[in-house]
């Protein structure tokens, strides 16, 4: 009966930990595709290409 | 009663009871037509995003399989072939399969709206109420014409990733969901035909029950006379293409010839050669249905490196 329960167990662990991994690559994907919240809501892609990092250099 | 308790005391759910709640053999089906819908579509998304979208689109089919056992646990306890579903053998309890259902949906359609766009996670939220209400709920154990209408549900993944990747639904998108409804009926009627169930036990009205076997004969033939248009006019939209062309025109026929003989020959004679013919147009049927999206993804490849 441990033995199950420590599957479940990992198995729900590794699930979470790889749903962080997931979220944190979408949003650093969505981040550096520039500002648009959505992958595309059918309206036109112009004036969505990336912005450029805007590092401030003094 | 007093076994079914014993069995559950020592047999605490492992992980892998969890898995089979989501009905890993429907979800790998959902992926693959979800990814051709994805993948055809003129928009192309970050890979992360597709595989993302992907990914929720299955665990949406998953949840609302987790859903189905839980609403269907009485009649699964009845029936061989479901029998030993995580649920009716007591490994996993009914409000808890709910709960994982419930979970789940909430999961994937916020996070498909989010990785993609909200009108797709909206559609993966209406196919998982439409299998669990509208078929499990209501159809199933009311109306021979279940599966007819329950196949919408199974029809929506590549739907979904369209409207994932393009934002809105299209013809192609239309046409892609129209192949597997209209595909559906004739698939299961053949299976209907040779698998020996107990459905009359759990009084789930299958055609074969209701109206008998030859008229199920009947309905598998001219359903798939009405498949044959919705598969060949994919072929003409902008998806469409030489092998998709070509490899539906074959499969068309040798459904069709299938179909036919299903429809003209009689018990008796099926009886006799153990159901050959129903069996193989079931086979072929699997067939059918991954060729054609294979051949979608040929046809799109082919267009990406500027061929034909």
């Amino acid at each position: 009966m441990h033995r199950r329960r420590f599957s479940r167990n990992l198995g729900l662990g590794l699930v979470l930990a790889a749903f962080v991994a997931l979220v944190f690559a979408l949003t650093v994907v969505k981040v550096t595709q520039g500002d648009r919240m959505h992958a595309n809501d059918g309206k036109s892609m112009a004036g969505t290409a990336a912005q450029p990092a805007t590092g401030t250099a003094p | 009663m007093t076994d079914i308790r014993s069995y559950e005391d020592n047999r605490d759910a492992g992980f892998g009871d969890y898995v089979q709640l989501l009905k890993p053999r429907v979800m790998s089906l959902v992926v693959f037509t979800a990814l051709v819908g994805l993948l055809v579509a003129p928009v192309s998304l970050h890979p992360v995003e597709a595989f993302t979208a992907v990914l929720f689109i299955a665990l949406g089919g998953g949840a609302s399989g987790a859903l189905n056992m839980w609403w269907d646990a009485d009649i699964d306890a009845i029936m061989r072939r479901t029998k030993s579903r995580p649920i009716p053998s007591g490994r996993i309890e009914a409000g808890e399969a709910l709960a994982v259902g419930l979970a789940l949906s909430g999961i994937s359609v916020v996070m498909l709206a989010l990785a993609t766009n909200v009108l797709a996670g909206a559609l993966l939220a209406f196919t998982i109420f439409f299998y669990v209400v509208i078929y499990s709920v209501w159809l199933k154990r009311s109306t021979p014409q279940n599966i007819v209408i329950g196949g919408a549900a199974g029809a929506f993944p590549p739907m979904i990733g369209w409207v994932a990747a393009t934002g809105s639904v299209s013809l192609e998108a239309f046409l892609m969901f129209m192949l597997i409804f209209m595909w559906t009926p004739p698939h299961f009627w053949a299976l209907a035909l040779f698998m020996k169930s107990d459905y009359g036990d759990a009084k789930v009205p299958m055609l074969t029950e209701t109206h008998g076997r030859r008229v199920t004969r009947a309905h598998v033939w001219w359903y798939t006379v009405a498949l044959v248009p919705f598969s060949l006019a994919l072929g003409f939209t902008p998806i469409g293409g030489n092998v998709y062309l070509a490899a539906s025109v074959v499969l068309n026929l040798g459904f069709l010839r299938g179909a036919w003989t299903i429809w003209r020959r009689d018990e008796t004679v099926a009886e006799a050669d153990g159901y050959k013919v129903e069996k193989s147009v079931f086979r072929f049927s699997l067939l059918y249905l991954f060729l054609h999206f294979t051949a979608l993804l040929a046809d799109a490849a082919l267009r990406a490196w500027g061929g034909f």
